[in-house]
C-alpha cells in the first residue's frame, strides 16, 4: 500500500522580521497537523532538512525539543535544493516499511531577514568546490549561468524564452494570495532587469525568503486516521551524478532524467499524464532544462512551450502554479517543500491561487547543488 | 577582504606545487586510460590507485563561461565584470578557470584558450587561468 500526504502547510512567505528557524518550523509542523486532522502525539516520527540562520548537527532533535515531542524515529537530510522531495521519499519508505505510522516533515528558515545579503551569498558560494571552483569567484549564478550558455549554444534557447518562464511564474503568484512578487512583468522587464551573471538576470534568479513549510507522511493504512483528503505518493526515484559543476558529466543531461524515469516507473505513468507539475525553479535554466531532460518537452522546445504559455494554468502542462522560487517564495528546504504543498493544494482542490481542474496526477521534482543531486515525486489523488 | 586561496590537500599537493612552477599537471590512470581533473587518491573512473602525474600542453578550448556582473562576496567586487569558463583541456579533462586578458563580451563556446598561472594575494600558491591562445 503506497504512502499518503494526509496533512501539508506553510507559513507567512516573505519578509517576515523577527522570525526564527524553529518558530518557522513550529508554525508549519502545527500547521501540517491541523490539516491532517491529527494530534502531535499520533506523529512517530520526524525528518527535518537544515537551517542556515540556526545551523544544528541535529536539527530534527532540536525541533522535537521545541514543539514537544519524543519521536521513535527522528533525521535530517541535507541536499539542497533536493531535500524537499528526500525526505518525502524517505517519509513514504519508513511508513511502507512499518518503521512508522505518521511521519512529520518539517523545514523552514529566515534566510532574508536571519542572514546579511554577504553572508547568505557567501554561505551559497561555498557549494563551489574549495580548490577548483572557489578560487575563480563562482557562485550559484554563475554556476547557472555556464549551464544557460552552453545549453542556448547546443539547443538554440533565446533569453526571451527563459523570459517567458519568469513571466509565466509571476502571472500565477500575481493569483496566489500569499506569493512574494504579486506584480504582473513582462520579457522586457526580465531583459532589462541587471545582469547577474550571464546570461542570467536578475529576474531570471529565485527569491531569498524566510518561511517555512511541513507536511505530514502516513502509511496507507493510517490515512483513516486523519480526517484530510489523502494524496498518494505514487512514485518517488532519486539520481545523483555530481556536486560540483567542473566535475558534472554533462551541462546538457542532468539526473533528473534518471530519478523521474524512476518515479514515473513506480507510478505506472508518463509524463504526459501529468496535469500539473511543481519542478524546481532555483533560475530559469533550471526550470527549462528539467522540463526537457524529464521527457515532458523534447530538447529546445520548453522555450517556446513557455512563449505560447503552456506552463501557464489552462495550458498543456501548467507548471509551478503557486508561482514558485522565483515568485511565491525560496527560504532554504523549504523551497523545494513549497512545491509539494502546492501540489497537495491542486491535488485536493484547494489551491489558494489558480486551480488546475480536476488535477488528478502531479509531478514534484527538487534538484540540489548545479543541478547535482535530483528527486522526484508523483502524486496522485487516491 | 581576501580571495579564497586553494585550501591544498595532499591529494592535490603535487598539483598546486606544478601550478607554482609555471607546471600544469594532471592525473592519467594507466589502466583506464582516463585523464583525471581534479585530483584524488584514485581512479574515479575505474577505481585503479594506478595513476601518474602528467604535463598538460596548457590548451583547450572553452566549453561554457559567464560574465559574472554581481560579485556574491566583496573579495571578487574590483573585479567585476569577470569570465568564469570552463575549458576543456586538450589531454581531455575539464578545468574552471578565469579567462583573462579578454574583454567579456569577446568570449565565446569554443574559444581556443592558453593557462598561464596567476599568484593568489597573500598566499604562496597560483592559480592556473586561460587567456586567449591567439591575439584577439
Ligand atoms: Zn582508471
Amino acid at each position: 500500500m503506497n504512502a499518503v500526504i494526509t496533512g501539508a502547510s506553510d507559513t507567512a512567505v516573505g519578509r517576515l522580521e523577527g522570525s526564527s528557524c524553529m518558530e518557522l518550523h513550529a508554525e508549519a509542523a502545527r500547521g501540517a497537523l491541523a490539516n491532517a486532522g491529527l494530534e502531535l502525539s499520533e506523529i512517530d516520527g520526524v525528518l527535518c532538512a537544515y537551517s542556515m540562520t540556526q545551523p544544528h548537527l541535529m536539527l530534527s532533535s532540536v525541533f522535537s525539543e521545541y514543539i514537544g515531542m519524543q519521536p521513535n524515529f527522528s533525521a535530517a537530510v541535507q541536499a539542497g535544493g533536493a531535500t524537499a522531495c528526500i525526505l518525502l521519499m524517505n517519509a513514504a519508505a519508513l511508513v511502507k516499511a512499518g518503521v512508522c505510522r505518521h511521519v512529520l516533515v518539517v523545514t523552514g528558515d529566515n534566510r532574508q531577514t536571519g542572514l546579511t545579503r554577504e553572508a547568505a551569498f557567501a554561505a551559497l558560494a561555498g557549494v563551489g568546490h574549495p580548490q577548483y571552483e572557489r578560487p575563480f569567484g563562482i557562485n550559484v549564478p554563475a554556476s547557472y549561468g555556464l549551464v544557460a550558455q552552453r545549453y542556448m549554444h547546443d539547443y538554440g534557447v533565446t533569453s526571451e524564452q527563459l523570459a517567458e518562464i519568469a513571466v509565466s511564474h509571476r502571472k500565477h503568484a500575481s493569483l496566489h494570495p500569499k506569493a512574494t512578487m504579486r506584480e504582473l512583468i513582462t520579457v522586457d522587464d526580465v531583459l532589462n532587469s541587471r545582469m547577474i551573471s550571464s546570461p542570467l538576470h536578475l529576474l531570471d534568479c529565485c527569491l531569498i525568503s524566510d518561511g517555512g513549510a511541513a507536511v505530514v507522511v502516513s502509511a496507507g493504512d493510517a490515512a483513516s486516521d486523519s480526517s484530510a483528503i489523502p494524496i498518494e505518493i505514487l512514485g518517488a526515484g532519486q539520481h545523483h551524478t555530481h556536486e560540483h559543476i567542473v566535475a558534472a558529466p554533462s551541462l546538457t543531461e542532468f539526473g533528473c532524467a534518471q530519478s523521474s524515469a524512476e518515479a514515473f516507473r513506480q507510478a505506472g505513468l508518463t509524463p504526459t499524464d501529468i496535469d500539473v507539475a511543481e519542478i524546481y525553479d532555483s533560475f530559469t535554466i533550471t526550470l527549462l532544462v528539467e522540463l526537457e531532460s524529464i521527457g515532458f518537452f523534447k530538447k529546445g522546445e520548453a522555450g517556446e512551450a513557455a512563449a505560447e504559455q503552456q506552463l501557464e494554468v489552462g495550458g498543456s502542462l501548467p507548471c509551478n502554479t503557486h508561482g514558485g522560487l522565483l515568485s511565491y517564495a525560496h527560504s532554504g528546504a523549504a523551497g523545494g517543500m513549497f512545491h509539494v504543498v502546492e501540489a497537495v493544494r491542486q491535488l485536493r482542490g484547494q489551491a489558494l491561487g489558480a486551480q488546475v481542474e480536476d488535477a488528478r496526477t502531479a509531478f514534484v521534482h527538487g534538484d540540489g547543488g548545479i543541478l547535482s543531486a535530483h528527486c522526484s515525486l508523483v502524486l496522485g489523488r487516491v | 577582504m581576501d580571495k579564497p586561496a586553494p585550501l591544498v590537500t595532499s591529494d592535490s599537493r603535487r598539483f598546486w606545487e606544478g601550478c607554482q612552477q609555471n607546471e600544469l599537471l594532471f592525473q592519467h590512470c594507466m589502466d583506464c586510460n582516463v585523464a583525471q581533473f581534479y585530483p584524488r587518491t584514485h581512479c574515479a573512473n575505474c577505481q585503479s590507485d594506478n595513476l601518474e602525474w602528467q604535463r598538460s600542453s596548457g590548451r583547450g578550448e572553452v566549453y561554457s563561461f559567464s560574465v559574472v556582473e554581481r560579485p556574491t562576496t566583496s573579495a571578487f567586487k574590483a573585479d567585476v565584470p569577470y569570465v568564469i569558463a570552463l575549458v576543456d583541456m586538450a589531454e581531455g579533462y575539464r578545468m574552471m578557470m578565469n579567462l583573462r586578458h579578454c574583454p567579456p563580451d569577446a568570449a565565446h563556446i569554443g574559444m581556443a584558450v592558453k593557462v598561464f598561472f596567476e599568484p593568489v594575494e597573500g598566499s604562496e600558491w597560483s592559480l592556473p587561468q586561460a587567456e586567449p591562445a591567439e591575439p584577439l
